[in-house]
């Protein structure tokens, strides 16, 4: 039986000795060199700029950074990102279902809201839920032809994080039901119809077949998507929310250290979405299972083999770097 | 004489002005091997999905084991059946596809467990059991937790004749099973599709693979542009040719 790993048969013939191995003269490249010092240069004097600015005031920084209001808003600022992207993600994916769908109505009336939401700006969208209020004073759900119905005044119950999450949450909607519809197209037809004649039944067929294979195609745009929620979750600010951007708007206000605290908000900013890039390379290696032959290391793996490597047989500090830059040929093991 | 697994009568059907099928009158025995050769575009693997009911047929009527496929007849009309309906008949009868269709997200194992544990709703513990058996019989009891891009082109089909099998049809369709194979693995499959053919399993090939269709095959037909040019026996057909097309079509595939 043949086997994809099989080694090329070796040719029959007398043994002949390997040729020495070739060590030549490496090709220089001056001009690289003088790219790259050039461009550090220019990096230190902007870097240095800043940092030294007269009125900067770093002990400012420092003073703000861990201040419990500002701690406190990160909290909100991913507490609202996660619903924001949990409503995003359901609705995202029932609209593309609809879109998909064999019912005329279904597929327009998704095609209306895609249209809507992603045609009028988030900023727009979260105003409007804010300002609800000024059109419905009451809110009221009933049955119809029935006097059994449930009120409440809209402004008790759109508070600032109630419409922060409407307006992000809708908003995303329609940007996810494109990033779904994309990754149920992309599964091969041929899946379905193997899966149909099977006896399989739509539905099943979509919830075992279809969008476990999507979900490669959807992973990595949802995790853009989630990053990019994490830092628009600030013009929440607008409907007064208590978020890491308003928080420090509002001690700003008080203090006028505006620059510094805009550093702490974006150190903040900066750690959070940090955090959300590794939690991406973990599902997307999860959902690539099956679809690559390797997976990509993750960076425990790529320390480990590098000093296994190194006890193992001397490697070579270039192959040594090329492991922790974590090259691409690694990946085949 | 027994009900015919496979039933044709004038059977059409077109893919908007294009007529893909122009009345195809078959008739397939329980037990026996069918071979449906023919030029690329002639409509076998149309006529083969027709039969589960992948494609919808647009005039004449096929039955499978006496019952009509895709509808049901009633005060002399048809009414299209329900997707239940329609689903429990496709799982009676397997079928193999020229690109293997396994689900690559899912272990050999897993893609032969799938349908008999979601559809008919077999315990695990059964559908594995009768699975390893299946994997075993096709050559692959050592290949269970393989997903499906770790195995060669021949591995792969044969894993999806070992989960078409899982189901216990009563008909088997083969649409080109080695057209997608290197020349080298295409025995391997052909091994397996003989073997079942000895069990006596109902089987319909549309296939390029002479030497199978002559050996193997109880009937062969020929097709070209969507009709029947030429039936019968394959020694007859493919051994003394009485139409011309059916002998311009062999002297180029021999």
């Amino acid at each position: 039986m043949t086997e994809f790993t099989a080694d090329p048969p070796v040719p029959p013939g007398p043994a002949r000795q390997r040729p020495e191995a070739i060590r030549a003269v490496p090709l220089h490249h001056p001009w690289r060199w003088v790219a790259a010092i050039v461009v550090v240069l220019i990096l230190a004097g902007v870097v240095d700029t800043f940092i030294t600015a007269p009125d900067l005031h770093w002990s400012v920084v420092g003073q703000w950074l861990f201040d419990s209001r500002i701690l406190q808003s990160c909290l909100v600022t991913l507490y609202l990102t996660a619903i924001a992207m949990i409503v995003g993600v359901s609705l995202g994916a029932l609209l593309a279902v609809m879109r998909l769908s064999a019912n005329r109505v279904m597929s327009w009336v998704s095609w209306l809201y895609i249209w809507f939401f992603r045609g009028t700006p988030v900023l727009v969208q979260l105003f409007f839920w804010w300002s609800i209020a000024y059109i419905l004073p009451y809110l009221s759900i009933g049955i119809p032809f029935t006097h059994i119905a449930w009120t409440a005044s809209t402004n008790a119950l759109i508070t600032p994080l109630v419409a922060a999450i409407l307006g992000l949450g809708l908003n995303e909607a329609a940007y996810m039901a494109e990033i779904v519809r994309a990754g149920i197209i992309s599964v091969d037809q041929g899946q379905t119809e193997a899966a149909h004649a099977l006896g399989m039944r739509r539905s099943l067929v979509m919830r075992r077949i279809v969008l476990p294979q999507a979900m490669r195609v959807i992973v990595p745009p949802t995790g853009n998507e989630t990053i990019s929620m994490l830092k628009t979750t600030s013009l929440a600010s607008i409907v007064t929310l208590h978020e890491l951007y308003f928080t420090q708007s509002q001690i700003s206000l008080f203090n006028y250290r505006i620059v510094e605290l805009l550093i702490v908000a974006s150190v903040w900013y900066l750690v959070m979405s940090s955090v959300l890039t590794v939690f991406q390379f973990y599902i997307e290696r999860h959902y690539a299972q099956g679809s690559v032959r390797g997976l990509p290391p993750t960076p425990m793996q790529r320390l480990r083999r590098m000093l296994f490597q190194f006890h193992d047989r001397q490697a070579t500090p270039s192959e040594l770097l090329a492991n922790v830059a974590g090259s691409r040929r690694g990946w085949r093991r | 004489m027994a009900t015919p697994m496979v039933r044709a009568e004038s059977v059409h059907k077109n893919f908007g002005r294009n007529e893909v099928l122009r009345g195809i009158d078959l008739e397939v025995a329980p037990r026996e091997v069918m071979c449906i050769i023919g030029p690329s575009g002639s409509g076998k693997s149309t006529f083969l999905r027709c039969i589960n009911h992948l494609e919808k047929i647009d005039a004449g009527r096929l039955w499978v084991d006496g019952e009509l496929v895709g509808y049901r007849e009633r005060g002399g009309r048809l009414h299209e059946l329900p997707d239940r309906e329609v689903c429990r008949k496709r799982s009676e009868i397997g079928m193999v596809f020229q690109s293997f269709n396994l689900f690559p997200h899912m272990t050999a194992l897993e893609n032969v467990v799938e349908a008999p544990t979601r559809v008919k709703r077999e315990t695990m513990a059964v559908a594995s059991e009768r699975g390893r058996a299946l994997l075993d019989r096709v050559g692959l009891g050592d290949k269970l937790d393989a997903h499906p891009r770790q195995l060669s082109g021949g591995q792969q089909q044969r894993v999806a004749i070992a989960r078409a099998l899982a189901m216990q049809p009563k008909l088997m369709l083969f649409d080109e099973p080695t057209s997608a194979l290197d020349p080298e693995l295409v025995g391997d499959v052909l091994n397996v599709m003989r073997d079942l053919a000895h069990e006596g399993m109902t089987m319909i090939v549309v296939t390029h693979e002479m030497g199978f269709a002559r050996e193997v095959g109880d009937s062969l037909v020929f097709m070209d542009s969507g009709a029947i040019v030429e039936a019968g026996s394959p020694r007859e057909v493919i051994g003394n040719p009485q139409q011309q097309r059916t002998k311009d079509f062999l002297s180029k595939v021999l």
